[in-house]
């Protein structure tokens, strides 16, 4: 890893995650336990500001909640988030991919149809609909939510990948030596024909935190009683002409750095497994 | 060609099928259509009456047949809250909604096509490495953040641009139309750039990356060494190649673009089909839902249907059977 801007995108991912596991230490403030909350606090600026105070570093909201606090505990949601459906639809997607390139077939052509059902809806379309339909319900049915459209992604990836590694001599070489299906599937097309996968999960890994705030900030995401960035900005944007611009840019630049550092790393990876891009020395 | 067109339609009315039946289950099950219509307070015979009248006694599927068939001949039933057909309410909401796609539609095309070539033939210089890291920080940027930060900055600091609304209006037929007063256009200007950044940062992306692969191709060699001038090479050799995977791109994330739609339209309420689906949603307003969801599809469907055929009339490498 050489290029610099992949080592700025790992280093800001690092940086997330380890904020979002140690939240509990860290946080100077549980924002979402009532009891320590108190409504004395709304509306502070940040504490370099005339009217800041101790403990709220960037300012609070308009229920005295610390809006650092409540960054940090929102980063968690949003990884929680977007590593639940990378591992939920990636799974599904792998499999379904894998079966539909194998087998070929009806199988083959029922599952791209209905890919190309799920990709023109999109997965956007896709949730919010669900969402808004059933109403917010917690952080696992926005998960299940996005996954509903989103496998597609990982399924048409991995069968454009398996198609081509199924031709290898060495995969022929497999078969001639009277290996089975199953361990044709397991031991010689799924890793070989992974690698592709992984820019899919850096990329989709920046769609979905970015859908999850949309879908929060539109109030069919997580329930209010959540931390959420996306939510975090709808509150915020009551206050926009009241000049309270600390409920908005922070969370923003909490929300745009994370994705950022994501797809600069995805960035690299994909210019790294194509081969077909000239590199300068 | 005339079977694979109509393999084509008979699978897209299979989708709409689909999608009308999670309707249907959707407007029969998600809570009691005859309480809100009755009331909460009718009384036991009131109750049959309206179940009556809706054709809730007879079996599933001859009510599923009728919704079929009422869906058909554009009747969805009347708004619960405002007791207009359904349909219309939706369709008086269009014009407004068609005029903000087109318009940030055709400035993610333009810049974003122009700027990925200009950035394509010269990937080092510092001027096209500023362009895309720009451009990076457009797919970072959820639509919604992209349109509060332009109202904060265009509309309450600097107070140059409206933050919301339509502005004027003139109607032309039946189509009201924001285009002719300068109000109006001054109102489309931030939803629309707010709709249009995301596509305009993939587009550029799409077309550098195209460009890049295609440049080395030995027949843009050719183009080069026969002297024909740049303009030619460029334009007429080189993006022609590259437009065919742009414009299907473009075509399939239609659906992507009606979701961002509802976003826009939300922030700086645009009197668009998007803003009524959200307010609905939060009023339980079935009809409207379902109406909004089914011609979603049609419209979804028809132009997957339209794209496809074009791709495969265009590309002489692909043959259906």
């Amino acid at each position: 890893m050489h290029d610099p801007s992949a080592i700025v995108g790992s280093v800001i991912l690092f940086v997330f995650i380890l904020a979002a596991i140690l939240a509990p230490w860290i946080a100077p403030q549980n924002p979402y336990d009532l009891e320590k909350l108190s409504l004395d606090n709304f509306l502070t600026p940040p504490i370099w500001m005339e009217d800041g105070e101790a403990p709220y570093l960037l300012g609070t909201d308009d229920q005295g909640r610390g809006i650092l606090s409540t960054i940090i505990y929102g980063c968690r949601t949003s990884l929680i988030v977007g590593f639940g459906v990378v591992l939920i639809a990636g799974t599904f997607g792998i499999i379904m991919g894998l079966l539909a390139g194998y087998y070929g077939g009806w199988l083959d052509a029922l599952m791209m149809r209905l890919a190309d059902t799920f990709f023109s809806f999109s997965t956007t379309l896709m949730a919010f609909l669900m969402l808004g339909i059933f109403g917010p319900r917690g952080v696992f049915i926005v998960i299940i939510a996005i996954c509903i459209a989103d496998w597609v992604r990982y399924a048409r990836t991995m069968r454009g990948s398996v198609l081509e590694v199924k031709e290898e001599a060495y995969i022929m070489a497999a078969k001639a030596t009277g290996a089975g299906d199953l361990r044709l599937l397991l031991r010689h097309l799924l890793p070989n024909a992974i690698p592709p996968i992984f820019v899919v999960v850096a990329v989709d890994l920046a769609v979905v935190i970015m859908l999850e705030a949309t879908l929060s900030f539109l109030g069919v995401g997580v329930p209010i009683n959540e931390p959420s960035l996306g939510m975090m900005i709808a509150i915020g944007r009551n206050y926009i002409y009241a000049g309270m611009w600390w409920m908005i840019v922070f969370p923003g630049a909490a929300l745009v750095f994370l994705v950022v550092g994501i797809n600069l790393f995805a960035d690299w990876l994909r210019e790294e497994l194509n081969p077909k891009i000239e590199r300068r020395a | 060609m005339a079977t694979y067109i109509a393999r084509r339609l008979f699978q897209g009315l299979v989708v709409i099928l689909a999608v009308s039946m999670i309707c249907f289950f959707i407007f029969r099950y998600m809570g009691d259509p005859v309480v809100t219509m009755a009331g909460r307070y009718a009384t036991f015979q009131e109750r049959e009456e309206v179940r009556r009248s809706l054709g809730l006694d007879k079996p599933i599927h001859v009510q599923y047949a009728r919704f079929l068939w009422n869906a058909a001949h554009g009747n969805f039933g009347k708004s619960y809250v405002s007791r207009i057909s359904a349909l219309g309410l939706i369709l008086e909401r269009f014009p407004a909604t068609f005029e903000l796609a087109t318009t940030a539609l055709c400035m993610a095309f333009c810049i974003g096509v122009g700027l990925g070539v200009v950035v394509a033939l010269k990937p080092y210089a510092a001027r096209n490495r500023l362009i895309m890291a720009g451009s990076l920080g457009g797919i970072s940027i959820p639509t919604f953040l992209t349109g509060i930060l332009l109202i904060m900055v265009f509309a309450v600091y600097l107070g140059i641009l409206p933050p919301f609304g339509r502005g004027e209006t003139v109607q032309v037929g039946f189509w009201r139309t924001g285009f002719l007063t300068l109000d109006g256009i001054k109102h489309v200007i931030l939803p629309a750039f707010t709709l249009a950044m995301y596509q305009l940062a993939v587009l550029l992306r799409l077309t550098r990356a195209g460009m890049r692969e295609v440049l080395t191709e030995e027949y843009i060699k050719t183009a080069w060494a026969k002297g024909l001038p740049p303009r030619k090479v460029i334009f007429k050799h080189a993006l022609r190649n590259v437009m065919i995977p742009v414009v299907t791109i473009t075509g399939l994330q239609f659906g992507e673009l009606i979701a961002y739609a509802i976003v826009t339209e939300t922030i700086f309420q645009w009197p668009g089909m998007g803003n009524l689906l959200l307010t609905s949603m939060y009023e339980s307003d079935r009809p409207i839902v379902v109406t909004y969801v089914m011609l979603t599809a049609l419209i979804i469907v028809t132009l997957n249907i339209i794209v496809d055929i074009l791709y495969a009339l265009i590309n002489p490498k692909i043959r259906y059977g």
